[in-house]
C-alpha cells in the first residue's frame, strides 16, 4: 500500500512538473527570444503580485540558467581544493543568492523593450546570442550578450550575461575572489558574506 | 626652469613605475588596497551626499536639456579623442571624430545638438590610457583616486599627460592658454567635468542602485567593472572574451 502511494505521488509530481515546466526552443537565438518574451510577459502582468512574478522568474531561471556551473565558475580555482560537502553547501547558498539578486535586478528593468539581434557560435559548447534593450526616455540603448552553453544541443543553458561588454559572471567571480583573497582563501568567509546578504 | 626640471623628473618616475609594474603585474594587482578602500568609502559618501542628489534633480529636467548637456560635454571630449585616434593610427576614427566635432560645433550649435550622429559620424571616446594600452602597455596596479574614482598606473599617467598636452580644452581652460583667441579658466574646466559626471550618474541611476543592492563587496565589483570596461575600450570590442569558462568544462 505504501509503495503504491509512493508511486502514485511520484507520478502525480512528475505529471504536475511536466505541466508547469516551460520548454523553449533548443536553437540558442530562438531559445533566448522565447525566454525573454516569457519573462517580459510575466513582469508586465499586472494581475499577479510581485511575489508571484518573482516565483515565476525564479522557476524560469532554475530551468534555463546553469546555476551550478555559474557557482563553480565564480568560486574560481579554489573549487579544486574543496571537498564535495563544502561545494554542495556553497552551491545551495549560491543558488539562493543568485535568485535573490536576479529577481531584484529584473524588477528594476521590467519596463524596457528587448530585441534579439543575432547569434554567434563560439565553439561546440558555446554560442553568444546578441540582444539589446531599446533606447527609451529613461535610458540609452543597452547591448546584452548571452553566453549560452550548448554542450547538450537539446537543452541550452545560460551561463553569463554580458552587458555592454561587461560580464556579470566575471564581475561576480572577481567579487568573490576579493573576499577569498582577503581571508586566506577561507570559503567560510565567503559563505558568511552570502548568508549576510540573504538575511538582509 | 626649475618647474620644467621637476616635470621631467615626475614623468620619468611615472614612466618607470608604469614600465616596471606593467612588466610583471596583472590588472588584478592592487597598489595599496587598504588606502584605496578608504578613498572608495569617501567617494561613496561624496556620491550619496552630492553627486546622487544632484543627478536625481538633473534627471527631472526636460529631455532636450539633458540630451543637450550630454551632447555638449561629449562634443568637448572629442577634442581629446582626435589626437589619441591619430596616435593609435586610427585614421578613419580620427576623421569621424574631427567631422563629428566640426558638424556638432557649427550646425549642432556649440555641440548641444548631435547632427553628426544622423550623418553616421562615429564619436568614439579615446584617451592616452587607451592609446598606451593599444600599444601593449600593461595597466599596472589598480587604485582609487578621491572624487575621480577608479584608475590604474597607466590610466592616471595618461590622464596627466592628456591634461598637460593632448586635450585642447584643458589647455585653454585648466592651463589658461589662449588658442586662436579662445580663452577660459579652471572653473570652466571643472564645470564641464562636473556636468559630464552628473550626466553619467543620471544616465546610470538604476545601474548604480542595482550594483549597490546586489554586491557583497562593492569595491571589488566596481574594480572588476572598471578593468573590464577599460579592456573593452582598448580592444575596441563589444563582447567579452573569457576563456576561463573552458576550464570548467574539462
Amino acid at each position: 500500500m505504501k509503495k503504491k502511494l509512493f508511486f502514485l505521488l511520484s507520478f502525480f509530481f512528475l505529471y504536475y512538473h511536466s505541466l508547469t515546466a516551460v520548454t523553449y526552443n533548443s536553437e540558442p537565438k530562438i531559445f533566448i527570444q522565447e525566454l525573454i518574451d516569457d519573462a517580459i510577459k510575466t513582469l508586465a502582468d499586472k494581475s499577479i503580485t510581485i511575489e508571484e512574478k518573482n516565483a515565476i522568474i525564479e522557476k524560469i531561471a532554475l530551468e534555463n540558467v546553469d546555476i551550478k556551473a555559474l557557482g563553480l565558475y565564480t568560486l574560481g580555482k579554489i573549487r579544486k581544493d574543496l571537498d564535495e560537502n563544502t561545494i554542495n553547501d556553497y552551491q545551495e547558498l549560491f543558488q539562493k543568492y543568485f535568485l535573490k539578486s536576479l529577481t531584484s535586478r529584473l524588477t528594476d528593468y521590467s519596463s524596457q523593450k528587448f530585441e534579439v539581434i543575432e547569434s554567434e557560435q563560439k565553439s561546440s559548447n558555446y554560442t553568444i546570442v546578441k540582444s539589446k534593450i531599446a533606447e527609451s526616455v529613461k535610458s540609452p540603448e543597452i547591448k546584452i550578450d548571452w553566453r549560452v552553453f550548448t554542450k547538450n544541443p537539446q537543452k541550452p543553458l545560460i551561463r553569463d550575461l554580458i552587458v555592454e561588454g561587461l560580464s556579470l559572471a566575471r564581475t561576480q567571480k572577481e567579487e568573490f575572489a576579493s573576499i577569498l583573497n582577503s581571508n586566506n582563501n577561507d570559503i567560510n568567509a565567503l559563505i558568511k558574506k552570502l548568508e549576510e546578504f540573504l538575511s538582509s | 626652469m626649475r618647474f620644467k626640471k621637476l616635470q621631467v623628473i615626475f614623468y620619468s618616475v611615472m614612466l618607470n613605475i608604469l614600465l616596471v609594474v606593467s612588466a610583471n603585474a596583472e590588472t588584478e594587482n592592487e597598489c595599496f588596497e587598504t588606502v584605496s578602500r578608504g578613498i572608495f568609502k569617501f567617494n561613496q559618501g561624496f556620491d550619496s551626499i552630492i553627486l546622487e542628489p544632484v543627478a536625481k534633480v538633473y534627471n527631472k529636467l526636460p529631455e532636450p536639456v539633458k540630451n543637450g548637456t550630454g551632447n555638449f560635454t561629449s562634443n568637448i571630449a572629442t577634442l581629446l579623442s582626435i589626437p589619441n585616434h591619430l596616435l593609435q593610427g586610427e585614421m578613419t576614427l580620427a576623421g569621424h571624430a574631427t567631422g563629428s566635432f566640426l558638424v556638432n560645433t557649427t550646425i549642432g550649435i556649440l555641440g548641444f545638438g548631435n547632427p553628426a550622429a544622423v550623418l553616421g559620424l562615429k564619436n568614439q571616446k579615446e584617451d592616452l590610457g587607451q592609446t598606451l594600452g593599444a600599444y601593449g602597455v600593461g595597466s599596472g596596479c589598480y587604485f582609487v583616486l578621491p572624487i575621480l574614482g577608479p584608475t590604474t598606473v597607466r590610466d592616471s599617467f595618461g590622464m596627466i599627460v592628456d591634461n598637460q598636452y593632448l586635450d585642447a580644452f584643458a589647455r585653454v581652460t585648466w592651463h589658461e592658454k589662449e588658442i586662436k583667441n579662445m580663452s577660459g579658466n579652471k572653473l570652466d574646466y571643472v564645470g564641464i567635468k562636473a556636468a559630464s559626471a552628473v550626466d553619467f550618474r543620471g544616465d546610470n541611476m538604476l545601474n548604480f542602485e542595482s550594483l549597490e543592492k546586489n554586491s557583497i563587496d562593492l569595491y571589488a565589483a566596481t574594480k572588476s567593472l572598471y578593468i573590464q570596461d577599460r579592456t573593452k575600450k582598448i580592444k575596441n570590442k563589444e563582447s567579452s572574451d573569457d576563456d576561463s569558462w573552458g576550464e570548467l568544462d574539462k
